[in-house]
């Protein structure tokens, strides 16, 4: 089974959901990432979505594309990332870990080599922004055949017509979009999203997680009311920037904002 | 080379699902499938629709000045000594340039699904000048994403499209240029995807981009293709053009894609020689990848970073490339190669002299290895160059290379 599906069986019985963060790899600089992630585990995320940094980001926000930028300084490369994975797995057996991205740096690694070293990696699940299910036949089915999640958008945009579709092609988990835009824009309106979620799961058995707009503990808390799981990243990804030139202190000051939105998830 | 019931099929692409071989596609985030269908089922109800037709050919001929005239350079030919040039002048369309007609014809498709703002990336600003001539025109807000760089070396562009009530939108992140401009625009559509209508200016980007900007572009090929007729009695022995995304090219090629006897070359940035790194020129030395929405020849590195182009010509210095072109080559029936910048100095120059006409520096590209190719051809054998744009925008860039204040 793989650790997506069982992370999500025991926040259910635990009568809880799902928090996770995303951060992208190698911000500010590479030997960051590896105890940023444990710092977030031990402060209550349930997965990790790390980024895999990429040039021409173009569905992210000023504060993903500028992580980008600051991870590329270092030449931080898919392997690169692949690595960092295989790094925490050693300490961490458990906490899935979902790589979020662009398609190029997969195409030009190669669907399989990809694949087999993210499998090698301990990678749970991989979610391409500008891969839709139309395009992803052949890369699904090799992650699948790895026992690895390929998971999908969905966003306020998409027909219902077409939600059983996407949904037929991803496993894992949904990732909804939670507003027309990039990532760290406008502010959601939770009623919104809330139908949109009751939408989703008359389609699908998937949990729902829902990302974009999501900025301190009440949000977090006002989307874990209404979906399977928050996805939080640019409040994170800000802190992270402001104390870039004092890596040190990252781990223990994200985890502080990821520990604020546990509790008040919990509560 | 491929059969022509080949061609016949080649010419037909994309197929159903947007793709050209395996070039092409819908590579973009959820949020902008819903908006890409909608201009798919749009644009294939309007392009057959009669009405829509007459519409756009009106536009073209009242508003654009078409048909463009086919021109033969007689001193130009006879200072290349070798195959007869003639050079379709897309350059005396209105705007300046061919992007016109593209423009045209988007503008009437946003028009028709009634949307009132209008979004454009641009890199020479000839785009970007087209598509605020029509916002103008239909009384549509526009707003023209445009790389900080470019901002910088065409601010005569920029002042027309502000004249013409546009907002440009100067784009700092990245390399500031084409790429990122593009990525902009991206940006505020799925933002304001509802009320926005996103003029793509090049034959790339997603499904059905490629296709209806090529469709747009393609009255090039075959007016050029009855003027040849009609001027020499016979089809043009190659065509030449100007590739950065590609559309002035594509829209040369099309209607040629049967027409067995006849090359098609493009000609790509090479901007100080692609040995050097510093060019956009990804068909030449390039490689397949995913990028704005499409699979296409990119400039990407070993990790799959796209990588920063170089060209004295904003409009082409851009790393990808619409995706037919990429599967043209694939194919052999278009060939692709690339003029430095100094060759399209060298060529701007020589036709402003001795034809008295100013190239834009990206057309020049196609005029230099215009020149080249005619010395290896027959005095017979003719050749068709895309005159894309005029060069008048590019006399600030000039006069700075020829160290003169402008």
């Amino acid at each position: 089974m793989s650790r997506v599906k069982t992370a999500f069986e025991r926040l259910e019985q635990q009568g809880r959901k799902a928090l996770i963060p995303y951060v992208t790899a190698g911000d500010p600089q590479p030997d960051v990432t590896v105890p940023l992630m444990h710092a977030m585990v031990e402060a209550g995320a349930d997965i990790i979505e790390l980024g895999i940094p990429f040039s021409d980001p173009m569905a992210d926000g000023p504060t993903i594309q500028l992580a980008c930028e600051r991870a590329l300084v270092h030449n931080t490369t898919i392997i690169d990332v692949l690595g960092m994975v295989k790094t925490f797995r050693e300490t961490d057996g458990e906490t899935p870990v979902v790589l979020m991205g662009y398609l190029n740096p997969i195409e030009m690694t190669g669907y399989e080599r990809f694949v087999e070293l993210a499998a090698d990696a301990g990678v749970d699940g991989v979610l391409t922004v500008d891969l839709p299910p139309e395009e992803s036949g052949e890369f699904v089915r090799l992650l699948n055949e790895r026992d690895m999640d390929a998971i999908f958008l969905l966003a306020p945009t998409t027909e219902e017509s077409r939600v059983a579709e996407v949904c037929r092609h991803g496993s894992g988990y949904i990732y909804y979009v939670s507003v027309k835009g990039v990532t760290g824009s406008a502010a959601l309106d939770v009623e919104e999203v809330a139908s949109k979620v009751a939408m989703i799961r008359s389609h699908t058995d998937m949990q729902v997680a829902v990302g974009f707009g999501i900025r301190d503990a009440a949000s977090a808390r006002a989307i874990s009311d209404v979906a399977d799981g928050a996805i939080v990243g640019s409040v994170l990804v800000n802190q992270i920037a402001a104390l870039a030139e004092t890596p040190d202190q990252i781990p223990a000051a994200v985890a502080a904002i990821v520990k604020d939105m546990r509790t008040a998830m919990d509560a | 080379m491929p059969t022509n019931n080949d061609l016949a099929k080649l010419k037909q692409l994309p197929d159903a699902t947007g793709h050209f071989g395996p070039y092409g596609g819908r590579f973009v985030s959820e949020t902008l499938v819903s908006a890409l269908q909608e201009l798919e089922q749009t644009y294939e109800k309007l392009w057959r629709d009669p009405a829509f037709q007459a519409e756009f050919d009106r536009d073209l001929a009242h508003y654009v000045g078409r048909p463009s005239p086919l021109y033969f350079a007689e001193r130009l030919t006879a200072h290349a000594g070798g195959a007869k040039i003639f050079l379709k002048r897309e350059d005396l369309n209105h705007t300046g340039a061919h992007k016109v007609n593209n423009t045209i014809g988007q503008a009437l498709l946003a028009k028709y699904t009634g949307k009132p703002r209008i979004i454009a990336e641009t890199g020479a600003g000839q785009h970007g000048v087209a598509s605020a001539t029509v916002a103008a025109r239909l009384g549509l807000k526009c707003y023209v994403y445009m790389g900080a760089d470019d901002v910088e070396r065409q601010k005569l562009n920029v002042y027309r499209m502000k004249l013409l009530g546009a907002e440009v939108i100067p784009v700092e992140s990245g390399t500031r240029t084409l790429k990122d401009a593009m990525n902009e625009a991206m940006r505020d559509w799925v933002t304001n995807v509802d009320d926005t209508f996103y003029i793509i200016g090049t034959a790339a980007g997603p499904h059905p981009y490629p296709k209806l900007v090529r469709d747009f572009q393609a009255v090039i090929g075959r007016e050029a293709r009855a003027q040849c007729l009609e001027q020499t009695g016979r089809l043009p022995d190659a065509l030449v053009a100007c590739v950065g995304g590609g559309s002035n090219a594509i829209g040369l090629f099309h209607p040629f894609i049967e027409d067995e006897g006849v090359r098609m070359i493009g000609v790509e940035a090479g901007g100080d020689g692609v040995e050097t790194g510093r060019h956009a020129a990804p068909l030449t030395v390039g490689r397949p990848g995913v990028l704005h929405g499409n699979r296409t020849y990119l400039m990407a590195d070993d990790a799959g970073q796209i990588q920063g182009t170089h060209s004295v010509s904003a409009g082409l210095d851009y790393p990808g490339v619409g995706p037919e072109h990429s599967w043209l080559k694939d194919c052999g029936r278009a060939e692709y190669t690339a003029a430095t910048d100094e060759e399209a100095m060298d060529a701007f120059r020589l036709l402003t002299r001795i034809e008295g006409i100013m190239p834009a520096l990206e057309s020049s590209h196609a005029v230099a290895h215009a020149i080249k190719l005619a010395k290896e051809m027959d005095k017979d054998q003719t050749i068709v160059v895309n005159l894309s744009g005029r060069g008048d925008k590019d006399i600030h860039t000039v006069a700075q290379i020829d160290g003169v204040e402008a």
